[in-house]
C-alpha cells in the first residue's frame, strides 16, 4: 500500500476495543431502559465488566499483531501506534477497576445510568490518543466529555453539590471544545486539511500564514490544557472534583488524564513537531505554572477532595515536562507516568470513599484526624498512596518524576527542573500533612470512620498499592513497555 | 561474586520488621525480643562477612551487583571500602542497643527502627548513585514516623520540619543526579550510575565536566549532605527534632541518619567532583569552624539537656566537615574515625539522658542536682560518655579530634586554631552540664530517682566498651579507612589535570 492511497476500509480488529465498550454501553442501556427491576442494577455490572475486559482482550490481539510501528484505519482516522496502545491499555484497565468502584460502593448504589455512561465515556477515552484528525479528536473529547457532565450530577446524596458540579463542568467544557473547534479551523486554514500528517508536512514545510498555525496552535492548547486540568485553565477542577460523586472523581482524575494526555501528545510532538520553537518556551511556562501554583494552592486547602484535585493539576504540571521534551524518553516517560499516577489516584479516591459517618462520606480534613489508629491497613494503604503521589523514592511516583525530569533535564530544561523539584517539596508537604493528620493524632469524638471496604473496592485498592510499590521497586518492566510504545505514527 | 553477603546484612532487619509489624497487638515484650535477634543476627552476620574484607585494599569489597533499570544505566550495587564497612559496623552495632534501650515503646517504633537499619545498611553500602540517592530518601519516612508518632508534645511539628529540610535537599540532589546521568550519556559510551565507573571516568579524565556545571551538580549533591550532616546554618531542624524525639530516635537520628550526609561529602562530593570541591573548600571551612564555635557556645546556654546535646553534635558535625574537605590524609582519616566515634559517643549520652530523663520527667536542667548521690553507676556512666564527647585522651574521640586537627592545622592551620577553640568550649559545656546535673546537693524532686538497672547496665557497656577500646587500640579502624581517604585524597589532588601531574 503505498502512503498516498489510504483505502476507506476498516481495520475491525484495530478499532475493536472501542466497537466492544461502545456496544456494551448501548447494551447497558437497554439494559435499564427494559430489563425487570431487578435485573437492572444486577445485571450492570457484570456486563460492564465483561465488555471491558473483552475488549482489553481484543486490544491484546491488536499488540500481538506486532503492528508497533503504527497503522492507521478508518481512512486515515485512527492511527494505531505504540503510545495509542499503550494509553488504549491502561484506559481499560483503570476502566475496570473505576468500573468495580463506581458499582462497589457501600450504602450509595448507583443509578441504572451509570455504568452504560462510563463506558461511554470510556470509549471516548480509547478513541482519543488515537485520533489522527482533528475532527476525530474532537468527537472523541466530546464522547468521552458530555457522558462525565452526566456522572459528575448523579449524586442521590448531596445531589445539590453534585449538580453544580456537572453545570459547571457543562459550561466550561462547552468553552474550551469552542477554543479546540476554533484552533482546529485555524490550523484547517493554515494546512488546508484536518488530517494529522498533511498537518505535520504543512508545519514542517514552513508555510506562507504560520501567524495562523500559531493562532490555531494556540486555541487548540487552551482546549487540550483545559481537559488536562493545566493552568490557568485549571480552576475549574477542584470544584468539579469536589462536588462529584467520589467514585466519578476518581474515573476523573485517573482515567480521563491520560486521553486528554494522549492528545496533547500526538498534537504537540507529532503534529506541530516542526514548530517546536514556538510552542515549547510558553508550554514550559504553562507546565511550570502549573506544577507550582498546583503544590502552593493545595497546602491551604481543608478537603481531601480537593486536595487531590490540587494535587492532580500538580501532576499535570509534571507530566507537561515530559511534553515539553519532545524527545522519545520524554514520551516515554510521560506514558509511565500517567499509568501509575492513574492508579495511585483512583486508589486514592477509592480510600476517599470509604471515610464516613453516619450522613456518608467525610471530606473535611480535620475529620480525619486519627484513622491510622482505627483502621491501620486502609490508613496504611492510604498513606502509601500518599507517598507514591507525593513521589518518595520506592514508589511509583518516584519513578515516574525521575523518567520525566530526566528527560527534561536532556532537553535542556534544568531551570524547569529545579522549579519542578522545588514544588515537589511542597507538594509532599501536603501530602505529609495529611498523613501527619492519620497518624500522629488522636481520634476525635465524632470524627469519621473507615468502613469496610465492600470486595470491589478491596480491589482497587490493593490493586493501586501494588502498583505503586510494584512500579517502584521494580519499574522496568512497565519502563521497557512505555519505551517501547514511545513512539508515534509519523 | 561470591555470597550476596551485604544484600544479606541489610535484608535481615527489613524482613525483621515485617515480622515485628504483623505480631499481634498488646505482644510488646515479645516484638522487642523478636526485634533484638535480628538486630543482633544483622551485627552477626556483618561480622562473618567482615571476616572476607582485606584491609589495606582499595576499592569496594564484598561487592555485588545487578542491573535494575537497565533503560537508565541504574543497578542494584552494593559494595564497601574501608569507611563503607565501618559506617555499616557502626549502623549495625547502634540498631540492637536502641531497640534494647526502647523499652516503652510498642511494636510500630522497633519495625521503623529496623527498617531505618536496612536503609541505611544500604545507603553506605551502595555503589550506584541512583540507588543510594533512593535509599538516602527512603530514609527519611521511617525516621519522620520515629519522630512523629513516639516522643513530645510538639512531636508532628518537629518531624513536619525535619522532612521538608531534608526533602528540599534531597530533591536538589535528585536534579543533581539526573543532571550527572544526562553528563555521563553525553560523554560515556553509555549513560551509568555506578559510581566505581563514573569515579574512574573523572579520575582518567574521560568524564570532563565544565567548571559550571560541575559546581552546580557538587552544590546539588553537597546542599543535600550539608542539610542532612547537618552544617552550620542549615542545622536549625536538628535541636526540634532531637529534642522532640525519643532518645532511641535520637540516636538513630544523629548517631546514623546524619552521617549519611558527611558519608555523602566524602565519597561521592568529592570523588565525583574534585574541582569544585577544591572550589568550594574555603566556603566549606568557614562554615564548620562557624559550626563548631556557634553550636558549642549555643550548646553551653542550653536549659534542656536533650536540646544541650543537640547542639555538641552541631559543634561536632563542624569538625567532621572540617575534616573531609582539608583534604590531608590525616583530617579525612581523622574525619572518618570521627563518624564512628560521635556516633558511639552521642549515642551513650542520648541514652543516659534519656533514662535520667524518664526517672524524674523532666528534661530541664535546672531540675537536676546532686544525681550522683543516688545514682553513681548513672552518673558515671553519663560522666564517661562527656569526657568521650570532651574528646578525653585515651577516649574513641580523642584519636578522631587529634587526627582532625593535625590535618586540618597542614593546609588551613588558621582555621585549625580556631577549632581547637571548640575543644575547650567541649570540656565547658560537657563539665557544666554534669556539674549542674550530678553533683552538689540534691535537688528535691530528685529523690525518686534510681541507679541504672542491670538492663540498662548491659544497654550502655558495649557502647562504653567501644569507645574505650577504639581511644586506646584504633588500629584496626584505622587500618581500614585509611586506604580510601588516600585514594579520595590522590583524586581530588587532582585540581591540577593528569598531564601535569
Amino acid at each position: 500500500m503505498t502512503a498516498a492511497v489510504t483505502a476507506p476500509d476498516i481495520d475491525y480488529l484495530a478499532v475493536a476495543p472501542m466497537l466492544v465498550v461502545f456496544a456494551t454501553g448501548v447494551l447497558g442501556v437497554l439494559l435499564t431502559a427494559f430489563a425487570p427491576r431487578t435485573a437492572r442494577h444486577r445485571g450492570q455490572l457484570p456486563l460492564a465488566t465483561a465488555g471491558l475486559v473483552g475488549a482489553l482482550v481484543c486490544l491484546v490481539v491488536v499488540v500481538a499483531r506486532g503492528t508497533h510501528t503504527g497503522t492507521t484505519t478508518a481512512a486515515g482516522s485512527i492511527a494505531v501506534d505504540g503510545p495509542a496502545l499503550f494509553m488504549q491499555g491502561v484506559v481499560l484497565v483503570l476502566a475496570i477497576l473505576a468500573v468495580l468502584l463506581i458499582a462497589g460502593r457501600r450504602g450509595e448504589p448507583p443509578p441504572g445510568e451509570a455504568l452504560p455512561l462510563t463506558l461511554f465515556a470510556t470509549g471516548g477515552l480509547l478513541l482519543l490518543p488515537a485520533a489522527n484528525d482533528l475532527l476525530t479528536m474532537f468527537v472523541a473529547v466530546e464522547v468521552l466529555s458530555l457522558p462525565l457532565y452526566l456522572l459528575c450530577g448523579l449524586a442521590r446524596t448531596r445531589a445539590k453539590v453534585a449538580h453544580e458540579s456537572s453545570l459547571k463542568y457543562f459550561v466550561l467544557g462547552g468553552f474550551s471544545a469552542a477554543f479546540f473547534v476554533y484552533g482546529a479551523a485555524m490550523v484547517y486554514g493554515f494546512a488546508g486539511s484536518v488530517s494529522f500528517p498533511d498537518i505535520g508536512a504543512a508545519v514542517a514545510a514552513g508555510g506562507a500564514n504560520r501567524p495562523l498555525l500559531l493562532t490555531g496552535m494556540a486555541l487548540l492548547a487552551v482546549g487540550l490544557l483545559f481537559k488536562i486540568g493545566a493552568a490557568p485553565f485549571h480552576s475549574w477542577v477542584p470544584d468539579v472534583y469536589q462536588g462529584a460523586p467520589t467514585p466519578v472523581t476518581g474515573l476523573l482524575a485517573a482515567v480521563t488524564k491520560i486521553g486528554a494526555f494522549g492528545a496533547f501528545l500526538r498534537l504537540f510532538t507529532v503534529v506541530f513537531g516542526g514548530a517546536e520553537r514556538e510552542w515549547r518556551p510558553v508550554l514550559t511556562v504553562v507546565a511550570v505554572l502549573t506544577m507550582v501554583l498546583g503544590a502552593v494552592i493545595a497546602v491551604v486547602q481543608q478537603d481531601i477532595k480537593r486536595i487531590l484535585a490540587y494535587s492532580a493539576v500538580a501532576h499535570a504540571g509534571f507530566m507537561l515536562l515530559g511534553v515539553v521534551a519532545a524527545s522519545r524518553s520524554g514520551i516515554a516517560g510521560t506514558l509511565f507516568y500517567l499509568a501509575v499516577y492513574g492508579f495511585g489516584t483512583l486508589g486514592a479516591f477509592a480510600v476517599v470513599t470509604l471515610v464516613r459517618d453516619e450522613a456518608g462520606e467525610v471530606t473535611r480534613l480535620s475529620s480525619w484526624a486519627g484513622l491510622g489508629r482505627r483502621s491501620p491497613i486502609v490508613a496504611a494503604i492510604f498513606a502509601l498512596l500518599l507517598l507514591g503521589l507525593a513521589g518518595i523514592p520506592l514508589t511509583s511516583g518516584f519513578v515516574g518524576k525521575f523518567a520525566v525530569f530526566s528527560a527534561a533535564v536532556a532537553a535542556g530544561g534544568s531551570v524547569a527542573v529545579v522549579i519542578a523539584a522545588l514544588a515537589s517539596a511542597v507538594a509532599i508537604y501536603l501530602y505529609a500533612k495529611v498523613i501527619v493528620l492519620l497518624y500522629f493524632h488522636e481520634p476525635r469524638a465524632g470524627s469519621a470512620a473507615i468502613s469496610r471496604p465492600s470486595p470491589l473496592v478491596a480491589v482497587v485498592i490493593v490493586a493501586a498499592g501494588l502498583v505503586t510499590v510494584g512500579a517502584g521497586v521494580l519499574p522496568g518492566p512497565l519502563l521497557g513497555l512505555a519505551t517501547q510504545a514511545a513512539s508515534f505514527l509519523q | 561474586m561470591g555470597f550476596p553477603w551485604l544484600t544479606t546484612v541489610g535484608a535481615v532487619p527489613l524482613v525483621g520488621s515485617v515480622v515485628v509489624a504483623v505480631l499481634p497487638r498488646g505482644a510488646d515484650r515479645l516484638a522487642r525480643r523478636v526485634a533484638l535477634t535480628f538486630a543482633l543476627a544483622a551485627v552477626a552476620l556483618l561480622a562473618v562477612a567482615a571476616t572476607g574484607f582485606r584491609a589495606g585494599e582499595p576499592g569496594f569489597q564484598l561487592a555485588e551487583q545487578h542491573p535494575w533499570i537497565p533503560r537508565f544505566g541504574i543497578s542494584y550495587g552494593l559494595g564497601v571500602d574501608g569507611v563503607g564497612l565501618t559506617m555499616v559496623a557502626l549502623t549495625a552495632v547502634l540498631t540492637p542497643i536502641v531497640i534494647a534501650a526502647s523499652a516503652s515503646t510498642g511494636r510500630g517504633f522497633l519495625a521503623l527502627a529496623l527498617a531505618l537499619e536496612t536503609a541505611a545498611i544500604g545507603a553506605f553500602a551502595a555503589t550506584d548513585v541512583f540507588l543510594f540517592y533512593v535509599l538516602f530518601e527512603a530514609m527519611l519516612v521511617p525516621m519522620y514516623f520515629l519522630i512523629g508518632r513516639y516522643g513530645g508534645r510538639s512531636r508532628s511539628a518537629a518531624a513536619m520540619k525535619f522532612l521538608l529540610y531534608s526533602l528540599a535537599g534531597g530533591l536538589l540532589m535528585l536534579v543533581a543526579v539526573i543532571g550527572l546521568y544526562v553528563v555521563s550519556a553525553q560523554q560515556l559510551p553509555q549513560g551509568t550510575f555506578d559510581f566505581p565507573t563514573l569515579a574512574a571516568a573523572v579520575r582518567d579524565g574521560t568524564l570532563r565536566l565544565d567548571p559550571v556545571t560541575e559546581r552546580l551538580l557538587f552544590a546539588g549533591f553537597f546542599v543535600a549532605f550539608a542539610i542532612k550532616a547537618p552544617l552550620w546554618p542549615l542545622h536549625s531542624w536538628l535541636p526540634s527534632a532531637v529534642t522532640e524525639s525519643t532518645p532511641g530516635a535520637a540516636v538513630l537520628l544523629v548517631g546514623i541518619l546524619d552521617k549519611v550526609g558527611t558519608f555523602g561529602m566524602l565519597r561521592y562530593c568529592l570523588s565525583l567532583f574534585p574541582e569544585a570541591s577544591e572550589f568550594f573548600t574555603p566556603l566549606v571551612v568557614v562554615l564548620s569552624v562557624i559550626g563548631i564555635g556557634y553550636g558549642a557556645l549555643v550548646a553551653i546556654g542550653q536549659t534542656e539537656i536533650m536540646r544541650l546535646i543537640a547542639y555538641t553534635s552541631l559543634s561536632h558535625f563542624g569538625f567532621i566537615t572540617i575534616g573531609v574537605f582539608a583534604m590531608t590524609p590525616q583530617s579525612q582519616a581523622g574525619a572518618a574515625f570521627y563518624m564512628v566515634s560521635h556516633g558511639l559517643s552521642i549515642a551513650a549520652l542520648f541514652l543516659i539522658a534519656g533514662f535520667l530523663i524518664s526517672r524524674r520527667g523532666s528534661d530541664l536542667i535546672a531540675d537536676y542536682g546532686g544525681v550522683q548521690q543516688l545514682a553513681p553507676v548513672l552518673a558515671g556512666t553519663f560522666l564517661f560518655a562527656g569526657l568521650a564527647t570532651l574528646a578525653l585522651p585515651g577516649l574513641s574521640g580523642f584519636v578522631a579530634e587529634f587526627l582532625v586537627l593535625v590535618g586540618t592545622f597542614t593546609a588551613y592551620p588558621a582555621a585549625a586554631v580556631i577549632a581547637a577553640g571548640g575543644v575547650v568550649l567541649a570540656a565547658v559545656y560537657v563539665l557544666w552540664l554534669y556539674q549542674r546535673t550530678m553533683t552538689g546537693d540534691l535537688r528535691p524532686g530528685n529523690e525518686g530517682v534510681t541507679d541504672l538497672r542491670a538492663g540498662e547496665r548491659w544497654v550502655i557497656a558495649p557502647l562504653l566498651a567501644l569507645i574505650l577500646g577504639l581511644g586506646l587500640y584504633p588500629e584496626p579502624v584505622l587500618d581500614v579507612i585509611e586506604p580510601v581517604v588516600a585514594g579520595t585524597v590522590q583524586q581530588t589532588g587532582v585540581a591540577t589535570p593528569p598531564e601535569a601531574r
